[in-house]
């Protein structure tokens, strides 16, 4: 019979030890150097015949006993065999788990990069003076948290995300909502986790008071030290806005800290010029006190200055994977690490996540508009090419199916000989939306930074593995 | 994969010696594999298995003409019968239409075999 090993990825550890990465399983496997070897011989265009090999080997029962796990465990098949089923949807009407309020779609600062004001936003208008209410009032609110309890079936948790515009510029209607969940979801016996993302402007005693009450998971938009932070954070009038938020940030990070809140977080946006990512991660964690920061290169279209060229993706990476040496560092101490990006991946590599859809988007999670509509998520919730609704009439469930169905990653030919495919599944579906004008379709212009950031994470993974695999289990749920 | 006990619940991290179920995923489909190793052998196989499947496909036989012991007694008897029984309650899938899943109605139209057996349609796959 003719053999073929199944689209994969090798990667070693520092001391030599040799893995594999399945992508149709997701399963990651540590093979001996014999073992590698069979995967590698079975790694060639059109297969091999696998009597015909098992002839030529030394050590015959050895070489076919190998062989024979190999298949069993899907690193090689027979060529030509039929696909495995496709994987359908869930059952529809599948129970939201997160709805992201927009209580806002103003903003207070006009960061140059930001698409609710730059030439790639989806609204209509100009961004703070956008078509749709400027603020959620408080009756839309309480019916998306109705909506939300009514939506989320037997769920014991659901999850509450506030954004914005700037979310804090509608404070009002976040206490009424959270107030209100607080009561309604005793009735429904579930409980609720708040969060919200902000630029910190707004971080009044009151609102850190407010906040780190009720534990929420806060996540502050910050690029970095004061020179990256004002080179596109900039208020109307064009003054860079690091020294308002920095005693703010740091009175929230003491009190939620007193207060044993849940880990804040950084999200830094990513634009050329941007100093190295170790430099920001040690200034906004060493320096300012975050437990955690995330990295996002930043969404634009081609030409604008501050975008990252291809040779800025190399650079992202480069000094990712110094990052990244930290962290193997913490973790063969045991410690975790707050480069936010790199333990997410981990986090998805260790449990062999194997993504259908790249998000949750549409499936456990849905945006509410000021005015109420549903959007696939809190980018879409103001472009109507999306809608899925509105939280007094409900999920269009037709429109909701449809839109994931074509969104499956078995619709996405391009994807299919990408080892990334798990976890990648082609890539935001806003990001596609606003590249190509389709929601559903790969986002190709991305993969080959994809890739190497999920190399980075595998061969992270083995070196951890290595020296300390009980590391791991703090991602077992 | 020899040295693990055969129990689902146990996450092998070694499905075999030279390889090392490392994440969850890979745990799981090794406990996986390792549960179904012995499941399907040839019946022909010493010893002989102890438990047969349902249904005359499922016994190795070289034709539908005769049975396992090359007599016709194992098969349904009579064997014009077989084209019902096939249908019905063994699933032929290769000679007869299959009654499980793709034509469940076929023989509807035929009331009594021994006359109107001609009313049986045709099945284009
Ligand atoms: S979008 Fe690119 S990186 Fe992502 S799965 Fe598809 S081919 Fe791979
Ligand atoms: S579509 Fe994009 S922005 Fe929306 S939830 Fe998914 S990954 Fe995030």
């Amino acid at each position: 019979m003719q053999l073929q090993t199944v689209l994969h990825r090798r990667f070693r550890g520092e001391r030599g030890a040799e893995f594999v990465y399945v992508a149709s399983s997701a399963a990651i496997l540590g093979v001996d150097a014999a073992t590698g070897a069979v995967v590698d011989a079975f790694a060639v265009p059109g297969g091999r015949d696998q009597d015909a090999w098992i002839a030529d080997q030394a050590d015959r029962e050895l070489a076919e006993s190998t062989l024979h796990d190999l298949v069993d465990l899907g690193v090689v098949r027979p060529v030509g065999e039929s696909p495995a089923p496709r994987a359908t949807l869930p059952p529809m009407p599948f129970p939201l788990a997160t709805l992201v309020l927009n209580v806002t779609n103003k903003c207070n600062l006009t960061c140059t990069y930001c698409y609710e004001y730059g030439e790639d936003r989806l609204t209509a208008g100009d961004g703070s003076k956008g078509t749709g209410k400027p603020k959620m009032d408080d009756d839309t609110a309480r019916q998306s948290i109705d909506f939300l309890m009514r939506s989320s079936g037997d769920r014991p948790q659901v999850s509450i995300t506030f954004f914005g515009g700037e979310t804090l510029l509608n404070f009002p209607a976040i206490r009424v909502a959270t107030e209100y969940a607080e009561e309604t979801a005793k009735s429904f016996k579930k409980r609720v986790h708040y969060s919200l993302t902000t630029n910190a402007t707004l971080l009044t005693d009151e609102v850190v008071d407010f906040l780190t009450k009720h534990r929420f998971g806060i996540t502050i938009s910050i690029d970095g030290d004061q020179q990256d932070q004002d080179r596109h954070r900039k208020f109307q009038k064009g003054v860079g806005s690091f020294d308002v938020i920095e005693p703010r940030i740091r009175h929230l990070l003491v009190t939620n800290k007193e207060r044993k809140g849940r880990s804040i977080g950084a999200r830094v946006t990513l634009t050329s010029g941007a100093a190295p990512v170790p430099h920001t991660y040690r200034f906004l964690t060493q320096e300012l006190g975050f437990d955690e920061v995330g990295f996002a290169p930043v969404t634009a279209g081609l030409g604008r200055d501050y975008a990252l060229g291809e040779k800025g993706y190399q650079k992202l990476l480069r000094e990712f994977g110094e990052l990244a040496e930290d962290y193997v560092a913490a973790a063969l101490r045991n410690e975790t690490h707050g480069f936010a990006n790199l333990g997410d991946l981990l986090r998805e590599l260790h449990q062999g996540v194997n993504k259908a859809h790249p998000c949750g988007a549409g499936l456990g999670l849905l945006g509410v508009s000021t005015e109420g509509e549903l959007g696939l998520c809190h980018r879409f919730v103001e472009s109507k090419s999306h809608s899925v609704g509105t939280v007094t009439t409900g999920i269009d469930e037709a429109t909701r199916t449809a839109f994931l169905t074509q969104a499956h990653i078995d619709n996405k030919t391009d994807c299919t000989q990408c080892f990334a495919r798990p976890l990648c599944a082609g890539g935001c579906y806003h990001e596609a939306h606003v590249r190509y004008g389709d929601a559903t379709v790969a986002n190709l212009h991305y993969c080959e930074w994809i890739r190497g950031f999920i190399d980075l994470g595998l061969r992270t993974y083995g070196r951890i593995l290595e020296a300390n695999p009980k590391f791991f289990a703090r991602f077992e749920s | 994969m020899s040295n693990v006990p055969n129990d689902p619940d146990v996450p092998p991290r070694r499905p075999t010696p030279r390889i090392l179920a490392c994440n969850q995923k890979a745990r799981q489909l090794a406990a996986l594999v390792l549960a179904q190793r012995g499941q399907a052998r040839a019946l022909t196989q010493d010893p002989p298995p102890t438990q047969y499947p349902y249904g005359c496909t499922t016994i190795f036989a070289p034709g539908w003409e005769v049975d396992s012991g090359n007599g016709t007694h194992g098969l349904c008897q009579p064997i014009e019968r077989d084209l019902y029984d096939c249908y019905h309650t063994c699933y032929w899938p290769a000679q007869v239409p299959d009654g499980v899943t793709n034509s469940p109605k076929w023989t509807m139209s035929c009331g009594a075999p021994m006359q109107d057996w001609k009313s049986i349609d045709l099945v284009f796959p």
